[in-house]
């Protein structure tokens, strides 16, 4: 074992030591991650259904907004929240900048929230648009309203197929995250940099943060498996041969 | 007298300059099964989807068992004055589509009961009873958990019949069901069919099958260019066909 720890490349002992730490910052990156994609996932929904429409003041508006988030790096994002913000007396003077605005914390949830909401629209946006007009004919005939129609027909096959590229818009998040060590958080990378700081090494810190986000992603594409399994075996190829003899409908003797 | 179970007047559509549509009516009592003959281009699908408004006419009246179809125009446009009254009797007009159009990511259960439970406010429990019954009469029992991308053309239409049977329309609309369909799979949906006729369901059904027509139509008619070029019982208008352009179409058509 001691011959093992001289030769090893790493200074596994002192990775142990610190370990602690590193889940405190699994801890920052999976609370902010997850908590901005919910929300986000949550404003997705409004805006993908005006983004989908022909509505001629929203869908531009909500066009506009996708289009600056997705055209502008997250980094630079979180940087004019962070640093921006504060530049601006009646900002400060707020109600937002004592509890919000002020935090990095929050100015990294605020601004990863809006990122992944216009990501996730334009994914949806295109899931909806691609519901086969087909079925929605048939719901218009069956009575269905335009909520209905939406709610019962539309989102839930759209959702559906939006799975397999969402899983990718997680992923992407879940990177993205490490923005937040750039404004102070102690998040995985963050925990990692100072460890590489506070003792002059070189990889320690950044392979154990490597090694920390590999499993985080190793379980999120897990999950999507699942749920693809679950929700998307209606386009499935049949999986029987051919579908055994039916009994003759009615009005055949 | 009794209201005819649908009643149109002077439907005329169109897309562009171009009219589709040049003015038809026509009415179904209850239990008329109408087939509705015609080219390609004539205008026959346009005009059945015009009844439930899928295509807004351009001008014409749409009387449901006596009640009529309420239009406004706004800005030159004609458009519904009431949108829940429009829903309100599409629920009654059922529709088959040449394309199945089952809701790809529901059961086959599902499908048949999505409208009885969402659109009328059936109890789940009654509304799958009776989806079972109905499966049973399409002869799709065994099939009830499938999905439709695991079924056959057949069976998907059959399906698709079960799900417009649910909504207990009282006129049923057919657009080519049998259209898109191998033709070893035309006759199990057709069988269905007739049996709803022999039922006395109320049909409008939009073919190319000859056959259907001449068998269980109660009347048969004929468009030529959006207009309605003959009509009659289906025997009479089959064994002695009356203007060339339908004499045409059943020597191309045979």
């Amino acid at each position: 074992m001691e011959t093992f720890l001289n030769w090893f490349p790493l200074d596994l002992p002192l990775i142990a030591q610190n370990f602690d730490r590193f889940l405190v910052g699994v801890r920052v990156t999976l609370g902010l991650t997850f908590l901005s994609l919910a929300l986000g996932a949550a404003l997705a929904v409004p805006l993908a259904i005006a983004r989908a429409s022909r509505h001629r003041v929203l869908n531009p508006l909500v066009w506009t907004y996708t289009y600056v988030f997705r055209g502008t790096p997250l980094l630079v994002q979180t940087y004019l929240l962070y640093y921006g913000a504060g530049q601006f007396a009646f900002i400060r003077d707020s109600w937002l900048w004592d509890p919000v605005l002020s935090q990095a914390w929050w100015c990294a949830l605020i601004a990863f929230t809006l990122n992944t909401a216009a990501y996730s629209t334009e994914l949806l946006r295109g899931a909806i648009v691609d519901t086969p007009a087909g079925e929605v004919e048939a719901a218009i005939a069956t009575g269905h309203s335009y909520c209905g129609r939406l709610r019962r027909i539309i989102l839930p096959s759209a959702f559906r197929r939006a799975i397999p590229a969402y899983s990718n818009e997680v992923i992407f998040m879940l990177h993205g995250s490490v923005v937040a060590s750039t404004i102070t958080l102690q998040d995985i990378l963050g925990v990692g940099r100072w460890l590489n700081g506070r003792y002059y090494l070189a990889y320690e810190g950044l392979i154990t943060a490597a090694v920390l986000y590999f499993i985080i992603v190793f379980a999120i594409t897990r999950v999507f498996r699942w749920l693809e399994r679950r929700y998307l075996r209606h386009l499935e190829r049949r999986r029987e041969p051919a579908a055994a003899a039916v009994a003759p409908p009615m009005g055949i003797k | 007298m009794t209201e005819p179970a649908l009643r149109v007047e002077n439907i005329r559509k169109s897309f562009g300059g171009h009219e589709v549509l040049k003015g038809i009516s026509m009415s179904a009592a209850k239990g008329d099964v109408v087939a509705i003959l015609g080219a390609s281009g004539s205008g026959k699908s346009t005009f059945l989807r015009c009844i439930n408004l899928l295509e807004t006419p351009t001008d014409g009246k749409v009387w449901l068992k006596g009640e009529e179809m309420r239009m406004t125009s706004r800005q030159g446009e004609r458009r519904p004055a009431d949108l829940r009254q429009v829903e309100r009797m599409r629920a009654r007009l059922a529709m088959v589509f040449q394309g199945f159009n089952l809701w790809s990511h529901m059961t086959v259960m599902e499908n048949i009961t999505e409208g009885p439970v969402h659109v009328l406010g059936t109890p789940r429990r009654e509304a799958r009873e009776k989806a079972a019954a109905l499966l049973a009469k399409v002869g799709l029992s065994d099939r009830a958990d499938y999905y439709p991308a695991h079924l056959s053309g057949g069976q998907q239409q059959r399906v698709a019949i079960a799900r417009a049977l649910a909504m207990e329309p009282d006129v049923m609309l057919f657009d080519e069901p049998t259209s898109a369909l191998d033709p070893e799979l035309v006759g199990e949906v057709l069988a269905v069919m007739r049996a709803l006729a022999d039922e006395g369901r109320t049909m409008l059904v939009v073919t190319h099958e000859m056959a259907f027509a001449r068998d269980v139509s109660s009347r048969t008619v004929f468009l030529h260019q959006g207009q309605i070029c003959e009509e009659g019982p289906p025997d009479q208008l089959f064994r002695n066909p009356q203007t060339d352009q339908f004499r045409a179409f059943l020597s191309r058509m045979n």
